[in-house]
């Protein structure tokens, strides 16, 4: 006989599970090409998460997940499947990107810093709308138009960095370099002021910004009408129409929020790491984004939980190509990849398990 | 019990193998570019040069495959770290990456490959892949039958069209009436990687009546080497000697030597002779050249031999002045 499984044990324990069912097949992967895979877990988290640098990167790249795996999350709860992260977060960095070269040698930093978030939010929103519009009043289907959209973005990136953009006498497709008063400030000078010294990461403010991003998302879905109209039209486009709801003001609108947070990542990379404008910034961020957001429950707090992962399996994947050679870059990416079968395609794999388990216990 | 010995023997060996055979000995890395080791092009050619320093001294060296820019500065700064030196960035990508490392870490030598950050501890090499393009154009303008030749690049950046640009004067130059038709494989990264669709770029290629198609582009190359053959055409290499891939349809190829830029960095440093500075590799300083060899003798004719060998050496006098296109950022010529 199956229950229901407790809140909890949805919301957390199958998510773990998955993880360390994930974890397990990689590890019969790090045998089979002869290395140990204690090892190589060890290597990992204490290359994510052992000192300071570590920390830092983890954090760095958790602010990148969390920003695409909120972009998905929002609009999976409208009904929506954005696949066009990688594109939005493209134009975010875009538009960071444009107004800071236009103003970082006039204006002061604390104007700069609102003026740059709302161009990536603004660019990445205005890449969402056309498949918006087009999957709410034109019937094309969301999915192949956010997709088509990614290469889009990287065409029109490529053209204005290669013909445009791109400063004078150099060899690489990349703008001049921003002032650094225009510079989002880092986190280890930030923290050298109160006094803590922490080793230098790419880690800098727009990591509050994600965690702001997650609390206005989570207010927005759940405690503002929009987020219930939002969520209605996701539950049953059917049941909303009956109840007053226009679907595709909504659709429109949960991908105009959607963009704008994939768009986010710009702030991080341009403004906070890069400080210049670049092509190929946002590679892979939009896409993992997915299993971000499958794997947060679509949640900001699991979304949270999801990045963080993400950004040890980013950082950790990278100390292990630097500690054991035999390891691939090709072998993070199949480790990285399992965790999202196990925990996206395969996330119902471990409940009937556990729904057993639960019943023998309620029983006995 | 027994899985820990086997890790200890492990370790030991490690440590064994990682214990310099001699005090002077160098410990010398590598930072690869996106596309990865095995390329069969760029980074390939580079991890060439550094296994052929590996097999003749004995000296191992490390090595990390990039997966996004922000790893170009974590990887340099880590080696560093650990002592690794000289340090071989592989790429124009990584000029920002080494500039910033190369300067907390005054000691530390770097040789940056396509790209230039000026530090007293970096040497930066560039080639001149637009006169060795030159002269592969020349080979495919005497040789074609229709009048049109091709070009498929990689991703569109600045470095492709140098090699396009290149090509170009030389068709022109041996002959002015000759058609050129050019495309690149795509606008992100996989655009070096994309076989697929640079064998359909090259068939487009030759059903417009190009019968020569010059590939600039990576891995993807592969795929109008390969359209070649099943189209019976010609195709010219890049980058490494790849005439023997496909012997009687490689016309010739444009190498550029990044194996011997990697393979002197690491020698220098070991004989103590290594310098910084800007070395940019011409036809002169045979940093790139045309291919002749066994595989595709047959296709070269004594004539165009004589032409491309006289315009190399017009070129190496100052006789020929091949554009770059990257010097203002256009193709006037």
């Amino acid at each position: 006989m199956r229950v229901p499984l407790p809140r909890w044990a949805d919301m957390a324990l199958i998510p773990v599970a998955n993880v360390v069912l994930a974890l397990f097949a990689a590890g019969l992967i790090v045998l089979i090409i002869g290395e140990n895979p204690l090892k190589a877990v060890r290597i990992m988290v204490a290359g994510a998460l052992g000192d300071s640098e570590g920390v830092g990167y983890t954090l760095y790249y958790a602010t990148n997940y969390i920003f695409t795996g909120l972009a998905v999350a929002v609009a999976f709860h409208a009904g929506l499947f954005n696949i066009g992260g990688e594109g939005q977060a493209y134009l975010g960095g875009l538009g960071v990107g444009l107004v800071l070269l236009a103003f970082d040698r006039v204006l002061p930093l604390a104007a700069l810093i609102p003026l740059a978030v709302l161009a990536a939010a603004l660019f990445g929103a205005a890449w969402a709308f056309i498949p918006a519009y087009l999957q709410a009043y034109r019937g094309s289907h969301i999915v192949i138009t956010t997709i088509m959209f990614n290469f889009l973005a990287s065409a029109l990136m490529v053209y204005l960095m290669v013909n445009v953009l791109i400063a004078p006498h150099q060899m690489s497709p990349e703008s001049r370099e921003l002032a650094p008063g225009a510079w989002l400030p880092q986190v280890k000078p930030v923290l050298a002021a109160i006094g803590v010294t922490v080793a230098r990461s790419p880690l800098n403010l727009s990591f509050l910004l994600a965690l702001l991003a997650c609390v206005g998302v989570w207010a927005y879905l759940w405690h503002t009408p929009w987020g219930y109209e939002l969520r209605t039209v996701g539950q049953s486009e059917r049941a909303a129409v009956y109840a007053g709801v226009k679907p595709g003001r909504i659709i429109v609108v949960a991908m105009l929020v959607s963009g704008a947070l994939a768009g986010f990542v710009g702030v991080n990379e341009i403004m906070g790491v890069h400080h210049r404008l670049l092509l190929n910034f946002n590679l892979g961020y939009g896409f993992t984004g997915i299993a971000v957001a499958l794997m947060g429950r679509n949640h900001p707090v699991g979304v949270v939980l999801a990045g963080l992962l993400f950004g040890i399996l980013s950082q950790g994947g990278a100390e292990l190509a630097f500690e054991i050679p035999a390891i691939t870059p090709e072998m993070i990416v199949v480790i990285q990849g399992l965790i999202i079968l196990f925990s996206g395609a395969l996330a119902n794999f471990s409940r009937p398990f556990f729904e057993r388990v639960f019943a023998a216990t309620a029983r006995a | 019990m027994k899985f820990l010995a086997q890790a200890a023997v492990g370790l030991g060996v490690a440590m064994l193998a990682a214990m310099p055979a001699r005090a002077d000995d160098i410990k010398p890395a590598v930072v690869f570019d996106l596309g990865g080791k095995f390329d069969k092009s760029f980074n390939q050619g580079v991890a060439g040069g550094a296994d052929k320093f590996t097999k003749e001294t004995g000296i191992k060296y490390t090595d990390f495959v990039a997966t996004n820019d922000t790893q170009f500065e974590q990887a340099h700064r880590r080696f560093a770290e650990r002592g690794q030196d000289p340090i071989i960035g592989v790429g124009f990508a990584q000029a920002d990456a080494v500039g910033k490392v190369a300067k907390d870490f005054p000691k530390t030598r770097w040789t940056i490959i396509d790209g230039i950050a000026n530090l007293p501890n970096v040497q930066s090499v560039l080639f001149k892949e637009h006169e060795g393009s030159f002269l592969v154009g020349i080979a495919a303008a005497m040789k074609t039958k229709t009048g049109k030749v091709g070009f498929v690049g990689g991703m569109d950046i600045p470095l492709i069209r140098r090699f396009q640009c290149g090509y170009e004067q030389g068709v022109k130059w041996a002959n002015p009436k000759i058609e050129i038709i050019a495309n690149m494989t795509g606008t992100t990264p996989s655009a070096w990687n994309d076989p697929a669709r640079a064998a359909e770029l090259a068939k487009g290629q030759f059903e417009r009546g190009v019968d020569i198609i010059y590939a600039a582009a990576g891995a993807s190359g592969l795929g109008v080497y390969q359209a070649a053959v099943d189209n019976k055409k010609l195709a010219i290499g890049v980058d490494s000697n790849q005439n023997y891939l496909h012997p009687g349809t490689m016309l010739t190829s444009m190498v550029k030597h990044v194996d011997v830029a990697a393979y002197n960095s690491f020698m220098a440093a070991k004989n103590g002779t290594w310098k910084p500075g800007i070395s940019v590799l011409g036809l002169k300083e045979g940093g790139v050249d045309w291919a002749l060899d066994q595989y595709n003798e047959k296709l070269i004719t004594p004539a165009m031999k004589a032409k491309i060998e006289q315009a190399k050496a017009d070129i190496i006098d100052g006789k020929i002045k091949v554009v770059d296109y990257m010097a203002s950022n256009n193709c006037k010529y």
